[in-house]
């Protein structure tokens, strides 16, 4: 299984980086990318994402009301909910991206957030378009 | 400005049935601010599409550009590279670049991704609202700045209709009267009096009864001698 997490610099990225320091565990299979802030996330960057053969998407953004930018993790739960709106509309399963908000000194809640990404995604099997490929 | 709304994208792949390699094209102007057509649309169904492609095994070729305005020839000439080599372009622009685009690459078909709806303005944000009906007879100055053609449903001139209640239109109790709101801007600018001055019928051959519509402005419009001196088209 291939994951990406789009992780906003601030929050996500800094979880990640706490969860790497305390020694916690989580899949391998997840790639992380650093965002300045999930408003910067665009719906090509998810579409891109799974076109490249990502199994599952998984934004990670600021807890709601603590965005260092105000609204940016706002604006990216909309433009999640958009990408799964045209993955429905492509033939693929929406559940494949997913949005959880968490604080930067939350690193459990980020490791929890892959494993449940990961069964979920175990479970629907690997995106239709990585069976194409095969 | 023109508003309109992208097609579903399964009704664009249906379009796309028998072509192999297509250029999205997307405009800078009206269906940009309307979030329908411009380069942020244009790179989310181009990459939509590719996924469509490699879940299907169409082998489709998809690339994409982002005209300034997609309603003037000159802009729309400026992608004769762009466009060489692929057999459609899929227009996010209105239904006025898509025209122009046909125009201009005869050769190649060109295939509406939006479906242009209405002359309008942002009300705020994601949210536009037709404001002009394009009579080609303009009243504003009798109806408070409000236009009784696209703003009342039934398009009256000497409104409002029975169907006027609290304000509201009786096709939809979510659509204001724009007769109601016609009233009360005379009221807000002391011109109530316009209310009682009877609008006469209209020529409708200005609008789109009389065919479509050529505007010539004699002072701009070029001499053959001139057209050549300045290689306009």
């Amino acid at each position: 299984m291939k994951l990406v997490a789009l992780t906003c610099s601030f929050c996500g990225y800094a979880a990640t980086d706490l969860a790497g320091l305390q020694g916690m565990k989580y899949s391998s299979d997840v790639t992380i990318i650093r965002l300045p802030c999930t408003g910067r996330l665009d719906v090509k960057h998810v579409l891109q994402a799974v076109r490249m053969g990502a199994d599952g998407v998984l934004v990670v953004g600021c807890l709601e009301g603590n965005c260092n930018y105000q609204y940016g993790n706002l604006e990216a739960r909309k433009r999640v909910e958009q990408a799964k709106g045209i993955m429905k509309e492509i033939g693929l399963e929406p559940e494949r991206v997913e949005m959880v908000n968490l604080a930067s000194n939350q690193p459990w809640r980020f490791v929890q957030a892959v494993e449940d990404m990961y069964v979920k995604v175990e479970r629907m099997g690997p995106s239709p378009l990585n069976k194409v490929r095969r | 400005m023109i508003i309109a709304e992208q097609k579903p994208i399964p009704r664009i792949v249906e379009m796309l049935e028998g072509h192999k390699s297509m250029l999205v094209v997307g405009c800078r102007s009206c269906v940009a601010i309307c979030l329908a057509g411009g380069e942020k649309e244009v790179s989310i169904l181009s990459e939509a599409l590719r996924i469509e492609s490699d879940l299907k095994g169409n082998g489709w070729q998809v690339d994409e550009v982002t005209l300034e305005r997609a309603c003037e020839k000159e802009w729309v000439g400026e992608m004769r590279e762009k466009v060489s080599g692929h057999d459609a372009i899929i227009s996010l622009a209105c239904g006025v670049g898509a025209q122009v685009m046909q125009e201009l690459y005869p050769d190649v078909r060109v295939l509406p991704g939006l479906d242009t709806s209405n002359m309008g303005a942002p009300e705020e944000q994601g949210i536009y609202l037709e404001k002009c009906g394009g009579c080609g007879d303009c009243v504003l100055h009798l109806t408070g700045g409000i236009c009784p053609i696209a703003r009342c449903s039934k398009s009256l001139l000497n409104g409002p209709c029975g169907g006027s209640q609290n304000g509201k239109c009786e096709i939809d109790p979510d659509v204001p009267c724009g007769w109601d709101q016609i009233y009360h801007s005379l009221e807000r600018i002391g011109r109530l009096d316009l209310m009682e001055v009877p609008i006469p019928p209209k020529d409708w051959r200005r609008s789109r009864s009389g065919g479509p519509r050529k505007i010539v402005r004699k002072e701009a419009v070029l001499t053959p001698e001139e057209k050549s001196a300045r290689g306009a088209r």
